[in-house]
Order: C-alpha cells, then sequence, then structure tokens
C-alpha cells in the first residue's frame, strides 16, 4: 500500500508542461505499483495553454476510501476528467489496474458535478440511474428488465425508491446527489471516481452518501472522492491526497493532513506558481 | 375554398416534413444547440451546389451525401474554432454557416444558373412547384418530394429507435456517457448528418428559413408541456404536423378573408407553429404563464379563506357572545388583506359551507369551527415548535407559524405535536385546539 508520505515542494521544480516528445520517455524514479487501481504517471494538463495540473505522480491505494482535498481552482476535478480521458492531458500516462482505460472501462464509475447536467432533462429517477447500467449493454442493445432491477435496488441502497418515477427536476439538490450515487452503483465498479458528492446536500443525504461509500469501501472498490470540507476530512477518508495544481501531499489521512500540508496547500499558492503560469501563456501568445 | 389533389399532396408534403424536423429538432433543443440546425440547413448549401457540378445531376443520393459531409463538417469546424481560438461556440457556428452559405450562393450563381438551382428556392422554397414532379410508385404518380421526405423521415424515426439510449445519455450527461464508452462526437456526428440530410430534403420543398422554424419551435411548444422525453417527441411530432397541415388551409383561406389573395404555404406554417408556441407558453399546465398564474391566484385565495377562518375562530375565543359585527372591511383590515379580497374569501368561505351571516356579521358553522380549529392548532403547533428549537422572540413566531399552517397537512400536525411533547397551550399561553379526526380541506 502506498503509505509513505509523498510530500514535496509546491513550487514547480522542472521544466514547465512537456512538450508532447516527452510522452514517451520513462518517468522519472518513482516506483508504481503495477496493480493499483489508479495509478497517474506524471501528468499534467493545461487548458489554453494555462497549465491546471503540473506533473502529478499518484498511485491510490486499493480498497480505501480517499480525499482529494484542495482550493478551488486546484485541478481536484480536473484530475479526475484528465485521468478519465474527459480532457486532453499535455503529457503523462493513467493506467488503472495496469491498463489503460479503454480496457477497464466497466471497472470504472464517473460521478461528475452536479451542476455539470441540465436537471431540467425530461427524465425521470429511475431512467438516470439506468444510464449506468448502458456501459454493461453496450451500443444499440435495449435496456433489460435485469438491468432496470439492479437500477432499481441501487435507488434503493441510496433511499430513494419511492422518487423512482419522479421527474429530476422535481428533486431537491440532496436527492439529484443521491440519484447520481445511485447511477455510479448501478455501475457495479471497482473504483468509484466522484466529483464533489457532498456539495451543497443537506444533512440526512450527506450521511446517506458517506454510509454507502463506506459500504463499498467495505465490500474491497476504491473510492476517490473530491471534497471540500476540511472539517470532514479526517472523518470520512483512510487517505488523502492533497492537491494545489501540483500534488502537495498524500497518504494516510492521520500522517498527512496535518497544518504543515494544508498550509502548503491552501496558502500562498496565488504567488510564484502562477507568475511562472502567467510568464508561460505570455510566452506561448 | 377550392381544394384538389395539388392541396392534399401540399399538405402530405408538409407535414412529412414538419415530422422529420421536430424529432430532430427534439434533441437539438435537449442539447440545447437549436442554432445548429439553422447553421446546418444553411450550410449544406456548397455541398449541394458541388454535388451538383460534380454529376451534374439533381440526383438525389449525391446531393444527399454532399450535404450530409457539409452537415458534419459544420460541426466539426465549429467545435474546433471554439475549441483552438478564442471565439465563442455561437460566435464560431455564426461564422462557419454564413461563410458556407455565401460559399454555397456564390457557387449556384457562377456555376449552375444555367439550372433551376436558385438561390430564392432555397431559402423560401416552393411547395406548390414540388407537387408537379411526379413519379410513379406502385401505379400512383406522386409527388418526388413526398417520396423523398418519406424516406428521409423512416431513416430518422430508425435512427432515433435504434440510437434512443445512446442519444439519451450522451445529451443528458455527456462525461458521463464517455467514460462509459458511448463518445458523444459519434451521436453528435450522426445527428448533424440527420438534420442535413432531412434539412435537404425539406427546404427543397418549404425553404430553409421554414426549416429552422419547424426544427426549433414545434420541440420548444413540446418542452413547456412535458416533462417525459418520450411525450415530448410525440408532442413535437404533433404541433410540426398540425402547422404544417393548417398552414396550408390557413394559407389559402385566412387572407381572402381580409381581401387578400392567397398567400405563401410555407411561411404560414411557421405562423402557425409560432401560435402553437404562444398558446403553451400561456397555457401550459406546469410551466405556462396562465398555469403559474392561476396556481398563485388560487393559493393565495386559500390563504385568504384560511386566514379568515382563522380570525373568526380567535374572535370567537375571546369573546363568546357573537354579537360583534365582522364586515369584510375590519376582517380584512384585521387579517391583513385587501377589503375586496376578504369579501371574495367570504364569500367562498359561505358558499363552502364553513360559516353563515347573520344580518350584519358572519359566524363560524360547526363544519367551519373543525376546519378553523385545525388551521389554529397548526398555527399554535409550529409556535411551540420554532420557539422550542430556535431562539426567537414571541413576536416572531407568529409570523413564521402563519406561513406555515397553510401547508401543514393532518401528518405533518401529527408528527409535529408528538416532536413538541403534545402540549395544551402555546408559548403565548393560549389554548391549543384539540386534533379532530376528520380534516375538512377544501383543497
Amino acid at each position: 500500500m502506498n503509505s509513505e508520505i509523498q510530500s514535496e515542494s509546491i513550487l514547480p521544480n522542472q521544466d514547465l508542461p512537456r512538450s508532447r516528445s516527452a510522452r514517451d520517455e520513462v518517468p522519472p524514479g518513482r516506483e508504481h505499483h503495477p496493480d493499483s487501481p489508479l495509478s497517474i504517471h506524471d501528468m499534467t494538463v493545461a487548458y489554453h495553454r494555462k497549465p491546471v495540473l503540473w506533473d502529478v505522480d499518484y498511485d491510490a491505494p486499493a480498497g480505501k476510501l480517499i480525499g482529494v482535498i484542495g482550493p478551488n481552482g486546484a485541478g481536484k476535478s480536473t484530475l479526475l476528467k484528465a485521468a478519465l480521458g474527459l480532457v486532453p492531458k499535455a503529457s503523462g500516462k493513467v493506467l488503472f489496474f495496469g491498463q489503460p482505460y479503454r480496457s477497464q472501462r466497466n471497472r470504472v464509475a464517473y460521478v461528475p458535478q452536479r451542476e455539470s447536467v441540465d436537471w431540467d432533462f425530461p427524465i425521470n429517477a429511475l431512467e438516470v440511474v439506468t444510464m449506468g447500467r448502458y456501459g454493461k449493454i453496450g451500443w444499440i442493445k435495449p435496456v433489460s428488465k435485469r438491468h432496470r432491477n439492479v437500477a432499481m435496488e441501487a435507488l434503493e441502497r441510496v433511499g430513494m425508491s419511492d422518487l423512482a418515477k419522479r421527474q429530476i427536476n422535481q428533486l431537491s439538490g440532496g436527492q439529484q446527489q443521491r440519484v447520481f450515487l445511485a447511477r455510479a452503483l448501478a455501475q457495479e465498479a471497482s473504483l468509484y471516481m466522484m466529483d464533489e458528492p457532498l456539495a451543497g446536500v443537506d444533512a440526512a443525504t450527506e450521511s446517506t452518501i458517506v454510509n454507502v461509500l463506506r459500504d463499498l469501501r467495505d465490500q474491497g472498490a476504491t473510492v476517490i472522492v473530491v471534497h471540500h470540507d476540511l472539517q470532514t476530512v479526517s472523518q470520512y477518508f483512510d487517505h488523502v491526497l492533497l492537491l494545489n495544481m501540483r500534488m502537495v501531499a498524500s497518504g494516510i489521512t492521520s500522517d498527512v493532513f496535518t497544518q504543515e500540508n494544508l498550509r502548503k496547500t491552501y496558502g500562498g499558492r496565488l504567488t510564484l506558481l502562477d507568475q511562472a503560469a502567467e510568464a508561460l501563456a505570455r510566452a506561448g501568445e | 375554398m377550392i381544394w384538389d389533389s395539388t392541396d392534399t399532396w401540399i399538405v402530405v408534403i408538409g407535414v412529412l416534413a414538419g415530422i422529420s424536423s421536430a424529432l430532430l429538432g427534439s434533441y437539438l433543443l435537449l442539447r440545447r444547440m437549436s442554432l445548429m440546425g439553422d447553421a446546418i440547413s444553411h450550410a449544406v448549401l456548397p455541398g449541394l451546389a458541388i454535388a451538383f457540378l460534380v454529376t451534374l445531376s439533381r440526383d438525389s443520393v449525391s446531393m444527399f451525401i454532399g450535404a450530409a459531409i457539409l452537415g458534419v463538417l459544420t460541426a466539426i469546424v465549429t467545435q474546433i474554432l471554439h475549441r483552438n481560438g478564442k471565439v465563442e461556440e455561437n460566435a464560431s457556428l455564426g461564422v462557419v454557416f454564413t461563410t458556407l452559405f455565401a460559399l454555397g450562393l456564390i457557387l449556384i450563381s457562377l456555376f449552375a444558373n444555367k439550372v433551376h438551382l436558385d438561390a430564392s428556392c432555397v431559402l423560401y422554397g416552393n411547395i406548390v412547384l414540388s407537387t408537379l414532379d411526379q413519379v410513379s410508385v406502385w401505379g400512383w404518380m406522386v409527388p418526388r418530394a413526398a417520396v423523398v421526405l418519406f424516406i428521409v423521415l423512416l431513416i430518422d424515426i430508425a435512427a432515433i429507435a435504434i440510437l434512443f439510449k445512446e442519444l439519451r445519455i450522451t445529451s443528458f450527461d455527456p462525461a458521463m456517457a464517455d467514460t462509459v464508452g458511448f463518445n458523444p462526437w459519434i451521436c453528435q456526428y450522426i445527428l448533424m448528418s440527420l438534420v442535413a440530410v432531412t434539412a435537404v430534403a425539406a427546404f427543397e420543398v418549404v425553404g430553409s428559413i421554414l426549416v429552422v422554424a419547424m426544427i426549433i419551435v414545434p420541440p420548444a411548444t413540446a418542452y413547456l408541456l412535458t416533462d417525459r422525453l418520450l411525450v415530448m417527441l410525440v408532442l413535437s411530432v404533433v404541433f410540426g404536423a398540425l402547422a404544417a397541415g393548417f398552414g396550408h388551409v390557413a394559407a389559402i383561406t385566412v387572407p381572402i378573408w381580409f381581401g387578400f389573395e392567397d398567400t405563401e404555404t410555407a411561411g404560414m406554417m411557421a405562423v402557425l407553429a409560432g401560435i402553437f408556441f404562444l398558446l403553451a407558453l400561456l397555457g401550459a399546465p406546469r410551466y405556462g404563464i396562465l398555469g403559474r398564474l392561476v396556481y398563485r391566484v388560487s393559493l393565495s385565495l386559500r390563504i385568504a379563506r384560511e386566514d379568515v377562518l382563522g380570525f373568526l375562530y380567535r374572535a370567537e375565543e375571546l369573546r363568546s357572545d357573537q354579537a360583534h359585527s365582522w364586515q369584510a372591511g375590519s376582517i380584512g383590515q384585521a387579517v391583513g388583506i385587501s377589503p375586496s379580497l376578504a369579501r371574495i374569501a367570504l364569500v367562498g368561505l359561505h358558499r363552502a359551507g364553513q360559516i353563515v351571516r347573520h344580518d350584519r356579521s358572519w359566524s363560524l358553522t360547526n363544519q367551519g369551527r373543525n376546519r378553523a380549529a385545525s388551521l389554529v392548532r397548526s398555527h399554535r403547533l409550529w409556535e411551540t415548535y420554532l420557539a422550542k428549537h430556535f431562539d426567537l422572540p414571541l413576536d416572531h413566531v407568529h409570523r413564521a407559524a402563519m406561513d406555515l399552517e397553510h401547508v401543514t397537512d393532518a401528518s405533518m400536525q401529527v408528527a409535529l405535536s408528538r416532536e413538541v411533547n403534545n402540549p395544551s397551550i402555546d408559548p403565548h399561553g393560549k389554548p391549543m385546539p384539540e386534533a379532530k379526526d376528520q380534516e375538512n380541506d377544501p383543497q
């Protein structure tokens, strides 16, 4: 297990985002666990030449509940999206269970931020959750009763079976988030990657979701959660990954979630790194 | 009104075009890209011109291939511009389709002016002429346009039926769809090709302007009326077909009422689609303007009635003799509503048998007293609850309880009472009315 503390300076100590040709180079130094559910090798991501993530190198330990923590704009969502190939990587490589994503798709469930979809879409809760089965069903083939039953069970696990036929625009924010969680459950994955599933939900929903996440972990799944509330980090997560454009630290929560690392993650981020990014953007124009 | 087979064919062609456009338009609307339909129906023009120049015929198949290529190209180029340049998505769409459309017009005027592929035909179409170009289908003479539109409609329906699940997931949550193996771009390009092919088939007949109206307006109308995808598809098809069918009837009748000659069918179809939208905007039960108005008015009426009931109950509580004369004006003032609203509330309560009038005053009937007791009970329970759980001054809990009592049903009242340990008085020291078995809610 990746329990050693990987702590490093927040300042970029290498050249700015690598060029395309650097992709094939052997990543420097660090050993990667071949079977890690999510193993990120030296990943750098940039939007319109503005770097968002620098040189992230990380192995997620299997069977743990992992929090991704960092300030706004730290690249937490981007970390998930880039790993899944939803946004292009400037450099680096990501493996899921030691394989490229394409071949492991059915073992991974992704939950985007709630605000990323249109909740006025004409669809009900059960239909959204059934989408969790689409990957297993594949193109063209229709949704069978068996798949719909799995979706219904998933809704039940998040306490939403009464609202299965409810249109999604008539659900509260917390209920919508539970529908998203149920959809991920319906995917029956080994790795769950969730973007802010606890943002803006009521207390009852929060405890429901956290209990479901713990159940998943206890059944052997790996759960990676982008989280914003520092108060609850120690209580919820076995491992944390502290992120602020660079990976600041990662490891067992009690070891890594320290004042010192928090200060590194949250303090002074708008200084040298931003200046470097500015200079880079200017140079590119 | 003179009706002959030409009129029938005009309606058939219009309805076929309307149905196809509405089906695809529904998906464009849900993907928030209705204008893509506009763009593509214009941008296919150079594709048509080039296909014509290459094959030197107006053969449908090559025209469709040319159009489909341009349609997909529009979507791709727009996306590339948007991603790589500092150009907003709508702006890049505008740049791409106007440029392509203009290019198409130039190509046509340069090389194709000998044949009847002209620019105004593209903009406005000519539905009457299109009925004259007939082909034989199993011995029946059928306008070529009707045959083409029917085939296109079958293709559209088949594609949507086969890709229903794929279109749904990539429209609702493209990121998640991508992670489970449904590439949103593939669905996007399939949809764009269908739009391009449909636009070509339709605009020869009804013109690209009407195609745009038919792609956007009927789905927007249906979207106001339902929260179900299938119902939305069906409704938009119905509105598209109705607009097309009645559009022609209106085109040959309405202007004559006003002493004009009959007008362009295509224009009237678009106008009718717009009228349907307006009606839905006004009348849709949940999202319509009238629906929301009616809801709001009936809600404030109900609240006024309940406030008046509560007031009469409290008045009875204070003085057991009923000599005091309560007029609409004084009741309204006491409850905080206008005298006219108070009068409407009194009439409503009277009609519901909850109050009776004795000469210059009003008092509660038994039925009204039960209802009023339940309201006052809710009110006082809420006051107790708020005083217990929030550190509020007593005059503040009254205002909040005033609102909450109107939304408290019987089961909530039971739960509330249990929560505050079934008190017999409220925080102001007023007695708690007994819980009644029967709830006589007028709603």
